[in-house]
């Protein structure tokens, strides 16, 4: 996607955030860290089990899951039948969803508020 | 070694990794306790099929080569002792091999631990007859249908056989499947003679646990900034010092690369978890909520205030059974309409196979460079003038895999024009497993040790 095709309301959550991903068996799970502590509640906001789930659909993944971990600053993003059958049966190259985090980091979210870039 | 503290370090975070970073942690880590966790969730089917062939194989071979270079530390090192999962299905084998390394080298004397019990396969039909319920996690399908086709069924122990096995003297304790905290916890138990029911201190060790059970995933791998990281080639694989109260210091060796910080140490804790204010161990349910982290040092990540309570009164028990057979291949397709071409060089492929007489079961044309990795989820690049085509399949039958196989060369003259790379082999058929993860209440599953000496491992059969 070009950056000019990005509405200047959008970021992108790998410029506020880090992320980790992996199995356990058919599901994954996806960490998410907030870069700068700041950003913790807009991520709470902005982050949601639905945006999440809205964007990894084309996967076919099954119900997303998401607890908060607000002492680290992070999320945990828990998908099921996120792996096409998991280690063991999927054919995918990517059967581990190691690359599930970096894909979400590209994810465009609204902008944190103007009151926080203000400061 | 500290009074205070405990120098655990993980020098394996799965069978396959690097393979001169244990040897350079037990070196220059000044450890009280070297851990090495190789077991995937399939890795125990894998040892199982080379089980198979070979009734003394079935434990991770990489072991007993790396006890060849750690003898001249053990001798350097008295202090030093090793826990290790590397015993996979078979750890009285894999005990008389070490054994033999140990006595050859003069060191007959070293006591060696094997810890057993979480190998249940041959309870299985018992309890299905007596009704235990082993419905699939995730899926609440019954066991019935695929029960007879298991090729392991290995139980998560926890800590409790490693901590007896080290007060009973050992230096080497090779266990089958553990859980992977319990590598950090067994040792720091033995040290501090915590109670079993001090659930927070309990905790606390096995958070440390699980943020170096990745090795290097702990000390600068798979970070975000990882162009801004020093030295990766030489990454220092993660310590943690575990203290009396149950709080650690994660760290690494000096003069190794990586770097140990907060936001790493935070993104290996939700590392492949699920419910946070639950991380389920055999020995205690950890609260990650809680903790909090620290940097008191270059390298230096304290971890404090985890909490726990007591865990489930049953265990975790991965089954893993025959599933026919698989394989895959790859191709680099090349030049103008390098995608559509490699697409149509996939559909090729399974087209010969299926006039050759084999509906395949199932089937999957990646085309990486294209999108396919996370399909539909990130946006394309441009087109491009190279992709792999990489084709997968599945299917009950060998013969329909191995014809598959074969079709992958024929491509190079009869495909599409600009198709490179059959120069690394064909792909052949590999056996295909699925797992069946469930639960087995705690009093059905009895885990023991037994400690001997290396020269006394080495006569017995």
């Amino acid at each position: 996607m070009a950056d000019h095709s990005i509405p200047p309301s959008l970021v992108r959550l790998g410029d506020f955030a880090h992320a980790r991903s992996g199995d356990k068996g058919n599901r994954a799970n996806i960490g998410v860290v907030a870069t700068d502590p700041a950003d913790y509640a807009w991520l709470v906001d902005e982050l949601t089990e639905a945006r999440v789930a809205d964007y990894l659909r084309p996967l076919q993944v099954g119900a997303v899951r998401r607890y908060e971990l607000p002492k680290i600053h992070a999320l945990n993003f828990v998908i099921e039948a996120a792996l096409a059958g998991g280690a063991s049966r999927s054919l995918r190259l990517d059967t581990q969803g190691k690359a599930l985090g970096v894909a979400l980091l590209e994810l465009m979210l609204p902008k944190p508020d103007a009151a926080r870039e203000a400061t | 070694m500290s009074q205070h503290s405990l120098r655990i370090g993980n020098g394996v975070g799965f069978w396959g990794d690097n393979l001169d970073a244990p040897f350079v942690l037990a070196r220059d880590g000044r450890l009280d306790v070297l851990t090495l966790e190789y077991l995937a969730e399939l890795t125990l089917a894998i040892l199982s099929h080379l089980r198979s062939k070979d009734p003394e194989a079935g434990y991770v071979g990489d072991f007993p080569e790396l006890l060849e270079r750690l003898v001249p530390i053990l001798f350097d090192q008295p202090d030093l002792r090793v826990v290790t999962n590397a015993g996979g299905l078979n750890p009285r084998s894999c005990a008389r091999h070490c054994a033999s390394i140990l006595e050859s080298r003069g060191q007959g004397r070293t006591p060696l631990a094997v810890v057993t019990g979480d190998d249940v396969l041959e309870a299985i039909p018992g309890w299905m007859a007596e009704g235990v319920d082993l419905v699939h996690m995730e899926t609440g399908e019954p066991i019935d249908e695929i029960a007879p086709k298991l090729v392991s069924a290995n139980v998560y122990l926890g800590a409790r056989s490693i901590t007896e096995a080290l007060r009973s003297g050992a230096r080497i304790v090779l266990t089958g499947r553990v859980a992977d905290a319990s590598l950090t916890l067994g040792p720091a138990v033995a040290r501090f003679d915590w109670s079993w029911e001090d659930w927070d201190t309990l905790a606390g060790a096995s958070a440390a646990g699980h943020i170096i059970e990745c090795g290097a995933q702990a000390t600068g791998g798979l970070w975000h900034q990882w162009d801004e990281l020093d030295d990766l080639a030489g990454v220092g694989y993660p310590i943690a010092e575990v203290r009396k109260d149950g709080s650690s210091v994660i760290t690494k060796s000096d003069g190794t690369g990586g770097l140990v910080s907060k936001g790493i140490v935070a993104e290996q804790l939700v590392y492949e978890i699920d419910d946070p204010t639950r991380y389920q161990t055999p020995d205690v349910d950890v609260n990650l909520t809680t903790l909090s982290l620290r940097e008191v040092g270059p390298n230096r990540v304290e971890v404090r205030e985890t909490t726990g309570r007591a865990p489930s009164d049953h265990l975790k028990l991965a089954a893993v059974y025959r599933d026919g057979w698989a394989a895959s291949g790859m191709l680099a397709v090349v030049g103008h309409a390098a995608e559509a071409k490699a697409r149509a060089a996939g559909r090729m492929i399974l087209e010969r196979v299926r006039r050759a007489g084999f509906e395949l079961e199932s089937s999957l044309v990646e085309c990486l460079g294209a999108g396919d990795v996370v399909v539909g989820v990130l946006p394309k690049s441009d087109p491009a003038y190279e992709v792999v085509l990489r084709v997968s399949v599945h299917d009950s039958r060998w013969e329909a895999v191995d014809r598959f196989c074969r079709e992958f060369a024929p491509l190079v003259t009869s495909g599409p024009p600009g198709i490179a790379g059959y120069a690394t082999g064909r792909p052949s058929p590999r056996p295909a497993f699925g797992y069946w993860p469930t639960l087995v209440p705690k009093t059905l599953v009895t885990s023991s040790f037994d400690v001997r000496a290396a020269s006394e491992w080495a006569r017995s059969s």
